[in-house]
């Protein structure tokens, strides 16, 4: 495996534990009502209620980041290509929910500034 | 591609409430589902490119890519959980994180439940497998709209079409990933596709307020020991949600 050994965990053997782990996992998630139906009809109310703010929740939690590094100054956090890319990508993931138009923008912003304005 | 024919399943197989395939195994309802699911498979091989580079860039090998696009099958989780491996973050919050991510699948197994409830276990153990945010919420309108589809072909076509492109995109996406000089930056197109997904789930006040609160709090707390801040961030913006269909009113 390439790069094994600079991986943790025990390089190879931790990555293919977490993809079967996670696999399982989520294979269970998939299957449960499915296989359950008839015994189990509907998702319980104290479950389903928190389930509808998983995706919105864990998409930001996984975007600004990327996009966002805390400096000393505010000038310093927002002057910063990779915020300006998203931004950028943001209103175009808005105004067309296209994620390849999404992707173009982005990267094409982040070059545009990285190998050209700020170069 | 197995699902595509009966085998041992053919007294479920075949719907018994009219839904009557018409006994070749890729008829009229398979390539129903296959064209329907065609607009998204353009928005979906991107991503599935994206999955290729980001595994190559944090380290992992072809083998270990494509089997975590076949055994996962989840591309939130599956790009989740390569960049926190590239982040020597440990186990249990790489896991950790990819499953709060996959318990939506919950949502859309019950929900799709009743759609699949005439058929046999097998059968339904191998649809549970390729259920998808895109082959969920295709089916269902389908179903809804064209009862007398065969149900589980339609699913199986547009399931299907989705797990080939899928794969064969994480492949081309290691391939091309190992290309491309690092100053190009690629793996930033993985905060893109995540925005690409975000922006269409924060359609009220608390669903946005969730957004809102989970990604502050996850660049608050980025600097937080084990890479546990996608994990907090994510809680918090639920909690946040929450908070906000309670007291928002």
């Amino acid at each position: 495996m390439t790069g094994g050994s600079a991986l943790p965990f025990g390089g190879s053997l931790g990555v293919w534990l977490a993809i079967v782990l996670i696999g399982l996992a989520t294979y269970g998630f998939r299957l449960s009502f499915i296989y359950l139906f008839g015994r189990i009809d509907e998702v319980p109310p104290r479950i389903k209620r928190p389930l509808r703010y998983v995706p919105p929740a864990v998409l930001a939690a996984l975007v600004l980041p990327d996009l966002v590094t805390i400096r000393p100054s505010v000038a310093a956090t927002l002057v910063d290509e990779r915020l300006i890319a998203g931004a950028v990508a943001g209103a175009i993931a808005w105004r067309t929910e296209n994620v390849m138009a999404t992707i173009g923008a982005g990267m094409a912003t982040l070059w545009l500034f990285r190998f050209v304005v700020f170069a | 591609m197995d699902g595509a024919s009966p085998d041992g399943n053919s007294p479920d197989g075949n719907s018994p409430d009219g839904n009557s395939p018409d006994g070749t195994p890729f008829d009229s309802d398979v390539w129903a589902g296959v064209r329907d699911v065609s607009p998204l498979l353009l928005g979906i091989a991107p991503f599935a490119l994206v999955a290729g580079i980001a595994a190559v860039n944090a380290g992992l090998g072809l083998a270990e890519a494509v089997g975590m696009s076949v055994i996962v099958f989840a591309g939130a989780s599956q790009l989740a959980a390569i960049e926190l491996i590239g982040a020597n973050a440990p186990l249990a919050v790489v896991i950790g994180t990819a499953v709060v991510i996959n318990v939506r699948m919950v949502m859309y197994s019950a929900s799709i439940a009743p759609h699949f409830a005439d058929y046999g276990r097998k059968l339904r153990a191998g649809l549970a497998y390729v259920l998808t945010d895109q082959a969920y919420a295709l089916s269902v309108a389908e179903f809804e709209a064209n009862p007398e589809r065969s149900r589980w072909r339609y699913y199986v076509g547009a399931a299907a079409a989705l797990w080939v492109v899928w794969q064969v995109g994480t492949v081309v996406g290691v391939v091309v990933g190992a290309g491309v000089p690092d100053a190009w930056g690629l793996t930033f197109a993985v905060p893109l596709v995540f925005l690409a997904l975000l922006v269409p789930t924060m359609k009220d006040r608390p669903t946005t307020a969730a957004g809102v609160g989970g990604g502050a709090i996850a660049v608050a707390a980025a600097g937080l020991p084990l890479n546990l801040g996608l994990l907090v961030g994510a809680v918090s913006g639920i909690v946040v949600g929450l908070l906000t269909e309670v007291f928002g009113e």
